[in-house]
């Protein structure tokens, strides 16, 4: 890649997305320090602070908040190094950021104010006060803002570039951004047109199945959202940081585009245990489910076949002497790739949690938090740490000194460190029924409830680490957004190779597959949501005291 | 497109193990009856007594035949009511002997709770509108604890029984 950084404006925009991120994160973090705290039974809130209010906190901030803001950050940047972005583009990534965090502002003033203490899943007939439905809205449309002006840059190039291929990591965020408006669509029509207008009182009831099902049409997409620019990192920028090349672009390309497909109709393997919903239909989408095993693998098989080939071509001939050799002292390596091995127990555990019938065993167990922070909050959150540590510098003109890097180093061990303790307790605790989202409680007493609340004694030891390792990483984000040394910090894009095959032409044509993924979302949901509306009950009107609100 | 031998021995070996996954749950689902809870029945959620089952008198344990029971519960923030006992007071804790089968029937009057007897195969998602119904054999004995484990205001973590297995 060339030896320039990106022109100051350009960066201003980057960098506003990640000050969120980061400030997000160290919230978020102390939010869930907290409720390791509480629930180990040795700690209560000062305050009168609700339990519920700052769970409500730590998932909409972390889960929904410093996400979001992360990838559409990184994105908006990806696309800016591959295909560029011009002034009217920059307007609108500008206009996309304040209605986000506008949104953001409204949401956090409700939720701290106890005026919304629903969670990040926000079931009816619980009702949050309408600000924080508007807020969620902004949040919403601002993301939206984002992915069609990446759409136009990518387009734009096109026009300028006819008979090339696009670039694979504008690809990607295209592939990404699609996945993510028709799975917000779900979502926006519940907040905008059956909830909002029953929290401000203009409507008496809503249909609770409704609102659940196109929750979760938009929830389960929403983890590739975050897992998907943890692959572009590992299929594009990995193989640059390790001294290789890509493994293969058009492999690439197929993985995303089966992503894209098989995220969208499966929505109901989170919703195994409902009373309401016919379980043929519920197979159906578990099978689907499954069919995000063939990109997995592809996906696996890349990294490591990319591992290999540099090692080789750097002379380690052994049969795993590659291996040895990979760069372990460089945290833009190690921390993405202690990701990468998280997910494997996360994808089985995933595998797990989306069976049909060994569902009902795990369902709303604390097994489920343990499995989504291996996922999330180890894969991705590693994956999007180790992008930072070249991102940030490269952003602000200054470089990833070694000091830095260590202090990176030992912020990936704080972490898996951390992690292995807080998830495997987790995971074991929710095995033998403790359930997730639940204060500290004894309940009826008994051997059972002494024995979840040992479990819940090493997730606070877990998350104390945790901790520790979100306060680094915020410092480690400050060095580098403002006091490390000026100099160049390299964007590393990995290049195909010289003799690199030829992408074929229909993995960049978009009608066949946006036409198929619509194609599957319609085939697995039309004839269910159907049935829910027609079969059902008398709604329900809103419950405001059970959330503390008068 | 090219696809490296080895990386086509490892999606076959992929694909293979997904099919037979698939089956076997297929094989759960379809031929062994093994679904999860769906029943697709509905109710009034402000007038759950309309239905014979949830009628106060009809709440808690009752013995439909030899080794057969059915528990009709109503949930609702902050408490499952499973009925009363003879002296009047709420019952707390449902007892039946150990191999006994037991049908769970519970539907909630407000918000969205979750039925769990932790330890047991008895888990299901509860809301106001749908019943929720849930058969299975005690096998073993000892206390279980009866949790609400989706999120339902709070006090959520104080709504809780107790299945007793003797």
């Amino acid at each position: 890649m060339e030896l320039f950084n990106f022109s100051k404006k350009e960066s201003r925009l980057y960098m506003a997305f990640m000050h969120v991120t980061f400030i997000s994160l160290l919230i978020g973090g102390l939010m869930g320090l907290l409720q390791t705290l509480v629930r180990s039974g040795k700690y209560t809130l000062p305050f009168n602070i609700d339990y519920y209010t700052i769970l409500t906190t730590h998932g909409v901030i972390l889960g929904l908040v410093l996400t979001t803001f992360f990838i559409v950050g990184f994105q908006f940047s990806l696309m800016g190094k591959t295909v560029g972005i011009s002034d009217k583009q920059l307007m609108w990534g500008w206009i996309s950021f304040w209605v986000m965090l506008v949104g953001t502002v409204l949401s956090a003033w409700m939720i701290l104010t106890g005026e919304a203490s629903v969670l990040y899943t926000f079931y009816t007939p619980l009702r949050a006060h309408p600000i924080f439905y508007i807020g969620l809205t902004f949040v919403i449309v601002g993301s939206w803002i984002a992915a069609f002006t990446n759409f136009r840059q990518l387009y734009v190039w096109k026009n300028a570039h006819k008979g090339e291929k696009s670039p694979l990591l504008a690809f990607m965020v295209v592939i990404n951004m699609i996945m993510w408006f028709v799975a917000t669509l779900g979502v926006a029509y519940s907040v905008i047109v059956l909830i909002l207008p029953w929290s401000l009182g203009y409507v008496a009831t809503v249909n609770v199945l409704l609102t659940r099902t196109l929750f979760w049409y938009f929830g389960h997409p929403l983890v590739y959202f975050w897992l998907l620019p943890a692959y572009m990192a590992w299929y594009a920028i990995i193989p640059k940081i390790i001294g290789g090349k890509l493994f293969s672009d058009p492999l690439a390309r197929l993985a995303f585009i089966l992503l894209l497909m098989f995220s969208i109709p499966v929505g109901f393997h989170h919703q195994l245990t409902e009373p309401g919903i016919d379980p043929t239909w519920k197979f159906i989408q578990v099978v689907l489910t499954f069919m995000v095993v063939i990109p997995s693998l592809m996906t696996a098989f890349s990294l490591f076949a990319t591992f290999e080939i540099t090692g080789r071509r750097k002379g380690y001939t052994s049969l795993f002497g590659w291996f040895k050799k990979l760069p372990w002292k460089d945290v833009r390596f190690l921390a993405p790739f202690v990701g990468m091995v998280a997910f494997i127990p996360g994808g089985a555990g995933g595998i797990i949690n989306a069976s049909h019938q060994v569902n009902s065993l795990v369902h709303n167990t604390i097994w489920i938090t343990g499995h989504f922070h291996l996922t999330v909050a180890t894969t991705v959150i590693l994956t999007f740490f180790g992008i930072a540590y070249w991102l940030i510098p490269h952003l602000t003109g200054r470089r990833l000194t070694p000091t830095l890097n260590k202090l990176g180093i030992i912020q990936t061990f704080i972490w898996a460190i951390g992690m292995t303790i807080m998830s495997t307790s987790m995971h074991i605790q929710g095995l033998i029924g403790g359930p997730r989202r639940s204060a500290f409680s004894e309940y009826a007493g008994g051997d059972q409830v002494s024995t979840w609340i040992s479990y819940q004694m090493w997730q606070a030891v877990g998350g104390t680490i945790l901790f520790v390792g979100i306060l680094l990483m915020f410092y480690i984000f400050i060095q580098l957004a403002f006091f490390a040394p000026r100099g160049y910090e390299e964007y590393p894009i990995a290049e195909e190779e010289v003799d690199a095959e030829k992408s074929p032409k229909i993995l960049e044509n978009w009608y066949v597959w946006v036409g198929i993924t619509i194609a599957l979302i319609l085939f697995a949901y039309t004839i269910p949501m159907i049935d829910i509306i027609k079969h059902s009950p008398p709604g329900s009107i809103p419950f405001d005291w059970p959330i503390g609100r008068s | 497109m090219h696809l490296h031998k080895y990386e086509k021995v490892w999606i076959v070996f992929g694909l293979a193990s997904l099919v037979l996954f698939l089956l076997i749950i297929g094989f759960a689902a379809f031929w062994k009856g093994t679904h999860p809870q769906s029943h697709i029945e509905t109710i009034d959620p402000q007038n759950v007594e309309a239905n014979e089952s949830f009628q106060p008198d009809n709440l808690g344990l009752t013995e439909v035949a030899d080794g057969k029971y059915v528990v009709n519960i109503v949930a609702s923030a902050f408490n499952y009511d499973l009925g009363k006992e003879e002296d009047g007071t709420a019952t707390k804790t449902i007892r039946v002997p150990k191999g006994s089968t037991v049908l769970f029937q519970v539907t909630s009057k407000d918000v969205v709770h979750g039925f769990q007897v932790a330890g047991t195969n008895v888990n299901m998602m509860v809301e106001p509108g749908h019943i929720s119904r849930f058969e299975s054999v005690m096998k073993n004995n000892g206390e279980f604890t009866v949790v609400c484990n989706e999120y339902c205001g709070i006090g959520h973590h104080l709504m809780f029984g107790t299945v007793e297995v003797y």
